[in-house]
């Protein structure tokens, strides 16, 4: 359904891709501990091509879960992520805020 | 997640009910449970929860892991006059998340042209109301800035416990309309709750910075209650 009433939604913003014929992932923020922008259950949705809309936090780790998402999309297989300060994975993206996040990706089908 | 389950969730959203998700993070099952109806009754306790709290997590349950996620409509702003400041608040509410109804009963103003995607009704203020009344979720912007028009839904407000009233108006015009709203009967702990001069005072000038400041005078009132509400 394509509601403009809801702005930058990704759930409909998932939905209108998937009508149309995109693939799509969906990233749930499932769990946060310390300093974090978003709370559980903020999204974030990603196309095979990498367009997305949402967020799952400040832009600390997107581009990670963006190009995971291009995985989970072809494997069809979900995954759950871990972000934090002791993770050099998150360093490396930039995750440091002190926080830690869980991220579950799914892929829309 | 299926697309099915996905129009489900999105259906409902946009009805303004509350709704939840719950997924097996171990790969199993996917649910979409509207808030009144059943759901699996080993999951029955973690859903009333979260349908309380508003508030999305994970539970441990007979071993596996299921996350919740829980959504609440998002907190309404009826906006009283459709002229410029009417305008750009309304849009600028909008990407803040809020739904958003305009009202104003005259006709050259209320024009979708003007309110491209805003839900508009260019009815007088009782009219709407005798259908779709203002709740406490609900905040009440009047910017008419005519008695005729602003008074009445004021007042209808502060009777339904709109968690924020407010009414453009210079201090003149806002402490005359004290006086005809006391006149009406409202205590004056009613008539403080009213917001006038309307918005946070950040020096705004034009219709972009009055929106600014009404903007955030809003998600005061919404965000200071919820925390007084929780301790």
């Amino acid at each position: 359904m394509a509601d403009a009433s809801f702005p930058h939604d990704p759930l409909t913003t998932a939905e209108v891709w998937r009508v149309t014929g995109r693939q799509v992932a969906i990233a749930t923020v499932i769990e946060t501990w310390g300093s974090a922008p978003c709370p559980p259950g903020s999204h974030l949705v990603i196309d095979r091509d990498a367009n997305f809309e949402g967020s799952v936090s400040g832009g600390c780790v997107e581009s990670e879960v963006i190009s995971e998402a291009a995985e989970v999309i072809d494997s069809g297989t979900a995954k759950t992520l871990e972000f934090g300060v002791s993770d050099e994975r998150a360093w490396s993206v930039g995750l440091s805020c002190g926080g830690r996040i869980r991220i579950y990706i799914e892929s829309l089908v | 997640m299926k697309l099915d389950d996905l129009r489900r969730l999105n259906t409902a959203r946009h009805q303004r009910q509350t709704v939840l998700r719950i997924t097996d993070l171990h790969g199993g099952h996917d649910s979409i449970v509207v808030e009144g109806e059943a759901c699996d009754p080993l999951l029955a306790v973690p859903v009333l929860t979260a349908f309380r709290s508003g508030k999305s997590g994970s539970s441990e349950i007979a071993g596996r892991t299921y996350f919740i996620d829980v959504q609440v409509p998002p907190p309404q702003i009826v906006i009283i006059g459709a002229a410029h400041l009417g305008q750009v608040l309304a849009q600028m509410a909008q990407l803040a998340g809020f739904a958003i109804r305009v009202i104003d009963p005259r006709t050259a103003f209320a024009t979708p042209q003007r309110f491209p995607n805003i839900e508009l009704c260019s009815d007088w203020p009782d009219e709407v109301f005798s259908t779709r009344p203002l709740d406490a979720c609900t905040a009440l912007v009047a910017l008419a800035h005519d008695q005729k028009i602003d008074d009445f839904p004021v007042a209808e407000a502060l009777r339904a416990g709109c968690f924020y009233v407010g009414a453009l108006g210079g201090r003149k015009s806002h402490s005359l309309r004290l006086q005809r709203l006391a006149a009406n009967g409202f205590s004056a702990a009613d008539l403080g709750r009213i917001r006038g001069p309307i918005g946070l005072d950040i020096g705004a000038i034009g219709p972009a910075e009055i929106a600014i400041a009404i903007l955030a005078e809003i998600v005061q009132s919404l965000r200071r209650r919820s925390t007084a509400a929780t301790q």
